[in-house]
């Protein structure tokens, strides 16, 4: 019975950890590749956006789970955008009730969650085929690893471009008697497409000297 | 006149420069996942211009006629859906019965035509702008595939050149796609001050 327990709680932490390194859905997996690149000009939408992503995430591998043994192949893409198109209505309402600027600043990529490659990924790859536990693990371990990927990339943007992390000045400015000089083409798409592949290939580059 | 002038504005817009790509960073999946081959980047292009013309016509009348004069606007996204997902089913039997070879070869990327977030982007964006003309959305939508075929294309052209490249052995694949993509968004940014 204890070995049975350990070997479930070892599948649990497996799971959770494949979603943050093994398996981290933009570095490895390459999922959720547009928001990666829209929202991440700063850390406060990156931050956001990476919330909401982990509310749907786990609210549709619930459901979708839970229904995983009544849907027919064929139809079940189709249910499972259905699923998060509702769960996002829900975040995109709440972000607009409470955080108004934010939902401006996020704009269209909100709704945009519904398409995001990476729950559609999850739900047929893990909560379809999987019972409750394992896939409301599997939503906290990849919903987390997508957070601090997207954290990470629109920091490294966020202080090329103004010299601040989070509006916290890091650098020394130019303009007030520092050194840097703000990198302005790093908030615009040129920078989130090159800071992304340069990361994907330090990635790589650790990886392999790991192995 | 004025009303030509307009539509053709916005058709250059959308291709050049609002491009949804470059800009705004829609369809990076199959633009990434595709874009290997320039026949079949071509054939991927088309479908997403068929399908993403009729879904935003379709989702612009349904949302302008039906769900604001219900006062339904919270369905909205779960309509958008709906209708892509049948336009996309669409193309796909057409495809099967018509182009065999082509439809083999698309695999799975046909079905995911669905989540290209090019097409509900640009239903999104249409709704966002609040054009208020039927016509100016339909040319919208079509100027919105024609850049994504556009675009698409331009990098399958890239890649098979790619290929014959010393790349560095950690940014071989999908790395070096993405920073020949930073740079190609970095050309089309010279298109941002061509329209007033």
């Amino acid at each position: 019975m204890t070995k049975k327990g350990e070997t479930k709680a070892g599948l649990y932490k497996e799971t959770l950890l494949a979603g943050l390194w093994r398996e981290n859905p933009v570095f490895r997996l390459l999922l959720g590749m547009c928001p990666t690149l829209a929202v991440t000009a700063a850390v406060k939408p990156a931050f956001t956006m990476g919330c909401c992503v982990i509310f749907v995430l786990f609210c549709s591998n619930i459901v979708v789970s839970l229904m995983r043994n009544l849907l027919k192949p064929h139809l079940r893409i189709l249910m499972f955008t259905l699923t998060i198109a509702t769960f996002v209505t829900i975040a995109d309402l709440y972000l607009k009730a409470f955080v108004p600027d934010m939902s401006e600043t996020l704009g269209p990529y909100v709704p945009l969650i519904i398409v995001n490659c990476i729950i559609i990924c999850r739900a047929e790859a893990c909560a379809s085929k999987n019972g409750l536990a394992v896939s409301i693990i599997d939503a906290v371990g990849m919903g987390i690893g997508f957070t601090l990927t997207l954290c990470l990339l629109a920091g490294v943007r966020e202080l090329l471009a103004t010299g601040a992390v989070c509006e916290i000045a890091i650098l020394p400015l130019l303009k007030e008697d520092g050194w840097f000089v703000p990198w302005a083409a790093m908030s615009m798409p040129v920078g989130a497409f090159i800071t992304l592949g340069l990361m994907l290939g330090l990635v790589n580059l650790l990886s392999k000297s790991k192995s | 006149m004025d009303m030509v002038t307009a539509l053709v504005l916005a058709f250059i817009s959308i291709v050049l420069i609002n491009n949804l790509v470059f800009t705004k960073f829609l369809g990076i999946c199959p633009y990434l996942g595709v874009s290997g081959r320039i026949d079949m980047a071509f054939g991927m292009g088309m479908a997403v211009t068929f399908v993403v013309t009729l879904s935003g016509t379709m989702t612009y009348m349904i949302d302008n006629w039906i769900l604001k004069e219900l006062g339904l606007e919270v369905t909205r996204y779960v309509c958008f859906i709906l209708v892509i997902a049948g336009a996309v089913q669409l193309v796909e039997m057409y495809l099967r019965k018509f182009f065999p070879s082509l439809y083999e070869s698309f695999g799975i990327f046909l079905p995911l035509i669905t989540t290209n977030c090019a097409i509900l982007g640009l239903c999104l964006f249409i709704n966002l702008w609040e054009i208020d003309r039927l016509l100016e959305a339909v040319v919208l939508s079509f100027g919105a595939g024609i850049g994504f075929t556009m675009a698409i294309c331009i990098m399958a052209g890239i890649r098979e050149n790619l290929k014959l490249a010393d790349v560095p052995e950690c940014l071989k694949g999908a790395p070096i796609t993405l920073i020949t993509a930073g740079l190609l968004t970095l050309a089309f940014m010279g298109f941002a001050g061509m329209i007033r």
